[in-house]
């Protein structure tokens, strides 16, 4: 059953120095209780186009096209109308545990006051509800550490405080924004491993954005690789990581280190991400692509559907890719 | 919180004591004494007058027996008013800065943090843009120009209020020192405050508590309000003891016989003890307000401990 419907998205900013177009023409959709990784490098649009699934936007974006979540528009909806989804049917968790919780807050604040407004619950009844999800995050003597402040833990702790906060309502959704990038490699399968645990305990659906190809290999049944606020490539992680069909996939792939090869140099995709404020009127990949030709540079892929859940935007066939 | 107190009674000693020491050597090494006047006293009277207030001593003397004295808490006689000991000059004359500083005080807290949050809340905005304008006119506009003003409005020309007097601190003449005393820290903290409400509504903790669905109310009185308030609460204890020991303009300009004039006139007339006095009050109340700062720091921030 789809749950989240993301139509020819598009997120712009208006800044003095111009619109930077952070999405565009983004389209995906989302099945009850499935995993899907956004994959990009920075400034691909990945952290902007899930903000938008919550109305998270700074003040000076300009959104278009459609979200609909379990058959609910999001886009345009007063915050009044949001507010009663965030938290309670969508979570969201941020990249930096050290600055996404309230520091002149204590943990316990911060979690009962979500359970109060969604729930109604009494303070009381809040409070044994958040121990029990800190429980559920394995922080040790939840019911000891519930009253500190977020200061007072480590930062994979506040990650899992971060993680249990977003939880309390159960929602069916929940958006994970690089949850380990801030956390060193240890904690951060920890991490990694807790959010598929508590995937299967509360039956969620999550959107988990990254650039670390690992953990989406590890652990999303869909992967969408961004490039320049577009979709480049979409389909079953499995299939996606056997035979990628987009340049800029092929070259993600390949920049990964392997241990069964002895290499003095990593390989990288030469060049740098496109300008937002000045992309170009082809492929945003067309400048760093080993395989591009003139058409790529003045005329915009579309997205095509090349099999059934698989989808890519490009102008050379599957087989030249390959 | 008691050792941090005991720790900031020990530093506070030696500090008072070097501003003393400092203060003391200012104010003997500047030409002149209290009693040079344009005609020269008989030689004789000048003895009489200089063994009376020790002045025949070499100066490490008279240090130490000032230091003597005001141990005891006494901050020895007036050399200018002579009838007088500086006790009882700071003791009729602080009580009515400290009154009209106290009622300054209330103001520039309840105004300017509300201003300062209301224009944050509406950053470059219309409103944002008036409130700013007229903060930045406020910070800007010198109080010997305002307090003046005020008399040639409201006395002078509208007669609404008394030019000037104390009448026992009476509504009608303290209104006017009030607000030639607060517009320019209402304005102060009324900027402070909005820079550090945008500030802190662009923090992710914010951005966190949006996601939280919570209604803009709470997220600016539980989340936004205290962080907020830390640059503000710094700015206002210094500020607070500028405020109740009150200024010279405002005192001149009023008549209100508050302790500011003695500042200027102990300096002038090189009224070696009322000068003295008058700044260990102030050093000793800005020491005892920086502290209450630091304390407040713990309740508003609870990564600072002592």
């Amino acid at each position: 059953m789809t749950m989240l419907q993301v139509k020819n998205l598009e997120i712009a900013f208006k800044t003095p120095d111009g619109i930077v177009r952070a999405v565009n023409n983004l389209s995906y959709t989302l099945e009850k209780g499935q995993t899907l990784g956004i994959v990009g490098e920075s400034g691909a649009g990945k952290s902007q186009s899930a903000f938008a699934i919550l109305g998270l936007l700074a003040h000076n974006a300009q959104v278009k096209g459609s979200i609909q979540f379990d058959g609910q528009e999001i886009i345009g909806q007063s915050e009044t109308a949001l507010n009663k989804i965030r938290a309670n049917k969508i979570g969201i968790i941020f990249q930096d545990p050290m600055t996404s919780l309230n520091p002149y807050m204590k943990i316990s604040d911060q979690m009962t006051e979500v359970l109060e407004l969604h729930k109604g619950m009494s303070q009381k009844d809040a409070l044994q509800e958040s121990i029990r999800m800190l429980d559920a995050v394995r922080i040790p003597e939840a019911a000891n550490r519930v009253t500190m402040y977020p200061h007072e833990f480590s930062g994979g702790m506040r990650q899992r405080v971060m993680i249990a906060m977003s939880l309390l309502c159960k929602p069916s959704l929940l958006i994970a924004d690089e949850p380990t990038t801030a956390l060193d490699v240890t904690v951060q399968a920890q991490i990694m491993q807790l959010l598929k645990d508590l995937q299967e305990e509360f039956h969620m659906a999550i959107i988990l954005i990254t650039h670390d190809l690992g953990i989406v290999a590890g652990s999303c049944d869909k992967t969408l690789v961004m490039y320049g606020g577009r979709l480049m490539e979409y389909g079953k992680t499995r299939e996606l990581f056997n035979t990628p069909t987009h340049p800029y996939t092929k070259g993600l792939m390949s920049a990964i280190p392997r241990l069964d090869q002895h290499t003095e140099e990593l390989t990288t995709i030469p060049g740098n991400p496109p300008n937002l404020l000045r992309l170009p009127d082809g492929c945003p990949f067309c400048e760093r692509c080993k395989v591009a030709e003139d058409r790529c540079v003045s005329q915009l892929p579309a997205v095509e559907v090349f099999a059934s859940d698989r989808e890519r935007a490009c102008h050379k066939s599957v087989e030249e890719v390959a | 919180m008691l050792n941090f107190i005991i720790r900031r009674v020990a530093v506070a000693i030696p500090t008072v004591l070097i501003l003393i020491l400092i203060s003391f050597v200012l104010m003997h090494s500047a030409p002149g004494g209290p009693f040079t006047n344009e005609r020269n006293l008989p030689e004789a009277v000048m003895k009489n007058i200089e063994a009376k207030y020790d002045l025949d001593k070499p100066a490490w003397q008279q240090f130490f027996i000032y230091l003597g004295n005001v141990a005891q808490g006494d901050f020895g006689p007036s050399f200018r008013y002579r009838d007088y000991t500086v006790n009882e000059l700071i003791a009729t004359s602080f009580p009515r800065s400290a009154y009209i500083g106290l009622w300054s005080f209330f103001f520039v807290v309840v105004i300017g943090i509300s201003v300062g949050i209301w224009a944050a809340l509406r950053q470059n905005k219309w409103q944002d843009y008036t409130v700013m304008t007229a903060a930045m006119t406020g910070v800007v506009f010198p109080n010997f120009v305002l307090a003046p003003l005020l008399v040639l409005i409201f006395a002078v020309e509208l007669r609404w209020l008394p030019g000037g007097g104390w009448e026992g601190g009476q509504i009608e003449y303290i209104i006017m020192p009030i607000i030639a005393m607060a517009t320019s820290y209402i304005a102060q903290v009324a900027r402070i405050t909005r820079g550090s409400m945008i500030e802190t509504m662009h923090s992710p903790f914010i951005r966190t508590a949006r996601a939280k669905g919570l209604p803009w109310r709470k997220i600016i009185l539980k989340h936004a309000l205290k962080p907020a308030l830390i640059p503000v609460v710094s700015y206002l204890g210094p500020a607070f003891v500028g405020i109740i020991t009150g200024s010279v303009i405002v005192d001149q300009v009023f008549s209100t016989g508050g302790i500011g004039q003695h500042f200027v006139n102990g300096a002038i007339n090189r009224d070696y003890s009322l000068i003295l006095g008058v700044t260990i009050l102030v050093g000793v109340l800005t020491i005892i307000f920086n502290a209450i700062v630091d304390i407040l720091y713990t309740y508003l921030d609870p990564r600072v401990r002592y």
